[in-house]
């Protein structure tokens, strides 16, 4: 009776959400309770049919626990090809309005879908995966909780159907990054906590005297992460059975507590938690240690001590007093170093096998994530300069800005430790194709250059168009003229996250393909080394 | 506690506090023998191949 706990709380909690739906203050709330229950029922019914009677085998408490990390594997894969493929059909609706399918189906509903999407969804899942493998290997301990690792994985697969379906119901607290309404940020409090213990408490059991700085960057994350979200959600619900609540704060300090997360969920769910992947899975892919394993330390506190003031530069020539907008601004300054010291660490670790990057398209890739990763840390603090911000604020640039870091950072240093990841996870000798690898790295960077490139010329040109004036001070565009330039831009736009989406599929059906234990039969790249010839 | 007096405390003892812990942190990084430690540690990924099924 392996599932038995499992199955008579989900069957409680089907009851409750069943309940919850019919006493429902709303509608919206009635409609969510009744996606919950039909969730839970149909996991009741598949733990019921997968529970076995035999005795359970007792486990081997010194092998690695990495259930929940191949199905993070999987769920990463599936939720990148979701998050990205929606993300195509927003840039498809701002260029042609009529896909707006209403109500569902419009932009307003669809964009947190595809924000959500890739961020909590993909490189959530990427994080939780990743973290949990590279925890157990740098501690050499197997996870602590037992399945509490599998309440982690499948709770935050809950929480991330809920804010999914939510949003298409129209249920959005409104918050950047943090549309999800009171109930299911409770969920995710519950999950994250339970991730937070499953993590802590392997690193407290670990069997290596010194935490290796991967794990310090997680743990950042992942406590941080739990701190932004505990005050950013802050909020009084309208009825407990209803899905309207209102936040603690009014006015500017809300925009301001809203931006300290928002900026910080891409400094430590977006920028901590993947330099803990990029300080693993590079040496492991190059197979040498860091370059400097005390310029990674110092990275870490720098950036942790250095990014959380950097929120208010979202706020700039806003009710947001100057000192704070100048504070947020100099910090973002500031934050040039930690980003830089951290590329140089991740692209240095290569020196002495750079000859890798000819033969390894996986190490090409993590070379070019790291590259983005330096470019769009570049890019941000000069959009935080006030003068600069003028010009770039409230524009596509802007836009350009956040997926060339999301796309070319987060995404490809994601999708370079799933490749790593995934021979091993399932005992394979190699990947189905490494020049899938290879086709998959040049059609997601030509995509991101397509997309950077083209919000760069729409986002420039809209911020010259709104501030465009004659000698008598009048405006000299009107706003929907603005946006009617914008036009081929827009599909230009789409045509790149197409190319992106088209590399991630490509690699879904490369590491499907891998799991399966096929292997393509193809010509090594680099070339195979030359036979010897006899000497004449 | 109202706003003023925990705006002045973030602005001096706060600032101090955070300031210290940070240069401390990272003189401790260059303390002696830290070079040896270090070159250690950074080994830890590489280390594990031979328990991985």
């Amino acid at each position: 009776m392996r599932h038995a706990t499992s199955i008579v709380g989900l069957g409680v909690f089907s009851f409750l959400a069943i309940l919850a739906a019919a006493f429902a203050h709303d509608n919206a709330f009635a409609n969510h309770m009744w996606v919950l229950a039909i969730v839970l029922v149909i996991s009741v019914i598949v733990l019921l049919r997968r529970e076995n009677f035999q005795r359970v085998a007792p486990v081997d408490p010194s092998a690695y626990m990495d259930g929940p990390v191949r199905y993070g594997v999987i769920a990463t894969m599936f939720w990148a090809v979701v998050g990205l493929l929606v993300g195509v059909v927003v840039a498809l609706q701002l260029t042609y309005p009529a896909l707006n399918i209403e109500p569902w189906f419009n932009f307003g509903r669809m964009r947190p879908l595809h924000t959500s999407g890739v961020i909590f969804a993909f490189c959530g899942n990427a994080l939780i995966c990743t973290s949990l493998y590279v925890v157990q290997r740098t501690s050499r301990a197997r996870l602590f909780g037992g399945d509490l690792a599998w309440f982690v994985f499948w709770g935050y697969q809950l929480f991330i159907v809920m804010a999914a379906t939510g949003y298409l119901l129209g249920i959005s607290e409104s918050r950047e990054y943090a549309e999800p309404e009171w109930y299911v940020d409770i969920w995710l409090t519950i999950v994250w906590v339970a991730y937070l213990v499953v993590f802590l408490g392997t690193i407290v059991k670990r069997k290596e005297p010194h935490i290796y700085v991967a794990n310090w960057f997680y743990l950042a994350f992942i406590v941080t992460v739990a701190m932004l979200h505990l005050v950013n959600n802050l909020s009084m619900p309208v009825s407990f059975l209803g899905s309207k609540s209102y936040s603690a704060f009014s006015g500017v300090q809300d925009a301001l507590t809203q931006w300290w997360y928002g900026h910080n969920a891409v400094g430590f769910f977006l920028t901590a938690g993947f330099l803990g992947m990029m300080y693993y899975f590079v040496p492991k892919q190059a197979n040498r240690p860091v370059y400097s394993y005390r310029l990674s330390i110092i990275h870490f506190w720098a950036l942790i001590f250095l990014y959380i003031w950097a929120g208010p530069h979202h706020l700039h020539f806003t009710a947001l007093p100057d000192w704070a907008q100048t504070l947020g601004m100099v910090f973002s300054i500031m934050l040039w170093m930690p980003s830089w010291g951290g590329m140089i660490n991740g692209l240095m670790t290569l020196s002495g096998a750079w000859d890798k990057l000819r033969t390894d398209p996986i190490i090409r890739m993590m070379v070019a994530a790291i590259a983005f990763y330096g470019m769009s840390t570049f890019e941000g603090p000069m959009m935080s300069i006030k003068t600069v911000n003028s010009l770039s604020h409230y524009t596509d640039w802007t836009i350009g800005h956040v997926h060339s870091g999301a796309l070319g950072w987060n995404g490809l240093i994601a999708f370079a430790a799933l490749y790593y990841m995934v021979p091993k996870l399932w005992a394979r000798e190699r990947l189905y194709s490494m020049r899938m690898v290879s086709w998959h790295l040049w059609l997601a960077t030509l995509g991101i250059v397509v997309y950077a490139a083209v919000m760069w010329v729409s986002g420039i040109q809209q911020g010259l168009m709104w501030r465009e004036h004659d000698e008598q001070g009048f405006l000299v565009y009107s706003f929907v003229e603005s946006v009617a330039a914008l036009h081929p831009y827009y599909l230009i736009r789409s045509l790149g996250g197409a190319l992106f989406l088209s590399g991630a599929l490509l690699m879904a059906f490369n590491i499907t393909m891998t799991i399966l234990g096929y292997q393509r039969d193809e010509a090594p790249i680099g070339g195979a080394l030359p036979a010897p010839q006899p000497a004449e | 506690m109202d706003y003023h007096t925990m705006r002045t405390f973030a602005d001096s003892w706060g600032l101090l506090a955070m300031l210290v812990f940070f240069i401390s942190a990272s003189a401790f990084v260059f303390r002696p023998g830290s070079r040896d430690a270090s070159a250690e540690a950074a080994l830890i990924p590489l280390k594990d191949d031979c328990d991985e099924r």
